[in-house]
């Protein structure tokens, strides 16, 4: 924007840059609350984690290391695990990422594939073992196995998508 | 290949400082969640109007896509209909006809049974359902099985209140907030349900497996005693479930208990009841006002 107004080949504008990120995960966390879908086991991949995950994997450095508390809470209230797992477990992950991403200076898809598919499977088997203390392990891990396997063969599609949504993001006029 | 991130902040002393800040805010921010989510493990009720809250705000889109997903699944219902369209409506006008002349007959059929009805005061028979309602959608990306029920705190529902389907029970209210409220239901780890066989009345406790089955085990520690096929109902024990509703059958024995499947499919019932809890407050309440009214012989 400039004093004659929009014009042709103008960069997006810096509100749809910030929003369009945040929007897809906290929509994406709060999509399994709104589908019709009564589970009897965790069937649904952890949707808002894996659009987390891919934005930074795709922007490392596009959000500070902390966007895991705010995107994190609000997870925490519609997932169903105890407040406070996501916000410990998304943040440690943003760390990871910010870490991995120093060590490895050029990351290809398959580096991508296995940092995003090694998180979702350590962050689904922590927050299993937070929200259950005193269950056995075992089992519990378990539990969660198939949809840590749905998910790290959907991060790929994931990675595509945030691309997507990345392209909308920074669409010029 | 993504581009390799600029996190090196250079000489700049500013820069250098809002980094450090970003990684201090981080770390103390995620064992502060960390904290929180032992807290909330240990106290789970003292978040759990914060997080109702938040499903006030996708209950009505839940709503919608039910009722919109529910007609979808009608669809192939409706293509099937147009084949045999021709016979059908022949067939249909004669039983129309037919239905009416029932019709008016069973009109007056039913104003005599609710005189009669009302007469012995049968009308009241069924107190303990508090309000019926469906649910809507469920935690499916996590560990806990807690559904949404279509009531809150408007229809008279609070936590702690049996909810069944017609099959058997499907769970107790976890929280109730102002139109919506959160089921914990019987396949969760952590609800444990006091049950019987129906068949001797053996006591046990039902333990959610959090993957649609529920782990069986016996109060007595004798040898093994269920058999496959087995019906589990409930036992009125510790006083939250209303006695003899039906909870699981018995798929398999296992080496401390059985493998029990539950009678009724969260995903399958269509409208569920919300029950008193059953306490000894609520029990006198029924019984007492029933008793009254039979032998006052009023309605």
């Amino acid at each position: 924007m400039n004093r004659h107004g929009q014009r042709i080949g103008e960069p997006a504008s810096r509100w749809r840059m910030q929003i369009v990120p945040i929007a897809t995960v906290m929509i994406a966390s709060a999509l399994p609350l709104m589908l019709p879908l009564v589970a009897s086991s965790p069937v649904l991949p952890p949707l808002g984690l894996l659009f987390f995950l891919s934005w930074q994997l795709l922007r490392t450095e596009m959000w500070p290391v902390w966007i895991g508390l705010p995107l994190g809470l609000w997870d925490d209230l519609f997932s169903g695990a105890p407040i406070g797992t996501a916000i410990a477990l998304w943040t440690a992950a943003s760390i990871a990422i910010a870490y991995l991403s120093q060590r490895i200076y050029w990351r290809g898809f398959l580096h991508d594939w296995a940092i995003g598919a090694l998180l979702v499977a350590a962050v689904q088997a922590l927050a299993v073992l937070i929200t259950f203390p005193h269950a056995p392990a075992g089992h519990m891990l378990g539990l969660v196995l198939p949809q840590i396997i749905i998910s790290v063969l959907l991060m790929p599609l994931f990675l595509r998508l945030t691309g997507k949504f990345d392209n909308f993001r920074l669409k010029r006029r | 290949m993504v581009r390799p991130a600029h996190r090196r902040p250079g000489q700049s002393r500013k820069a250098q400082y809002s980094l450090f800040a970003a990684y201090v805010i981080a770390i103390t921010g995620a064992l502060a969640g960390l904290l929180l989510a032992i807290l909330s493990v240990a106290d789970p009720v003292g978040f759990a109007a914060l997080r109702v809250a938040s499903q006030e705000i996708t209950a009505p889109i839940a709503r919608g896509t039910r009722s919109v997903i529910g007609s979808i699944s009608g669809v192939d219902d409706t293509v099937s209909a147009y084949v045999g369209a021709g016979s059908q409506n022949r067939r249909l006008r004669k039983e129309l006809a037919e239905a009416r002349r029932r019709l008016v007959a069973t009109s007056a059929l039913e104003e005599e049974n609710r005189q009669l009805k009302s007469l012995l005061g049968l009308q009241q028979t069924d107190r303990s359902a508090l309000a019926h309602g469906y649910l809507l959608t469920s935690t499916s990306t996590s560990s806990r099985r807690i559904a949404l029920l279509s009531l809150g705190r408007n229809r008279g529902v609070s936590a702690g209140q049996p909810v069944r389907g017609a099959d058997g029970l499907i769970g107790r209210v976890l929280t109730a907030g102002p139109s919506v409220s959160q089921v914990l239901l019987l396949t969760d780890v952590e609800n444990v349900v006091p049950v019987r066989r129906a068949r001797d009345g053996l006591p046990a406790l039902a333990t959610g497996r959090g993957n649609g089955d529920l782990d069986v085990r016996t109060l007595n520690i004798a040898n093994n005693p269920f058999k496959p096929g087995d019906i589990l109902v409930t036992s009125g024990t510790g006083g939250l479930y209303p006695p003899n509703i039906p909870v699981a059958i018995v798929v398999r024995r296992q080496d401390d208990g059985a493998l029990a499947r539950p009678l009724a499919d969260p995903a399958k019932v269509d409208a569920v009841a919300v029950l008193r809890p059953y306490t000894p407050d609520n029990i006198e309440a029924q019984a007492v006002p029933a008793q009254s009214s039979t032998a006052a012989g009023e309605p």
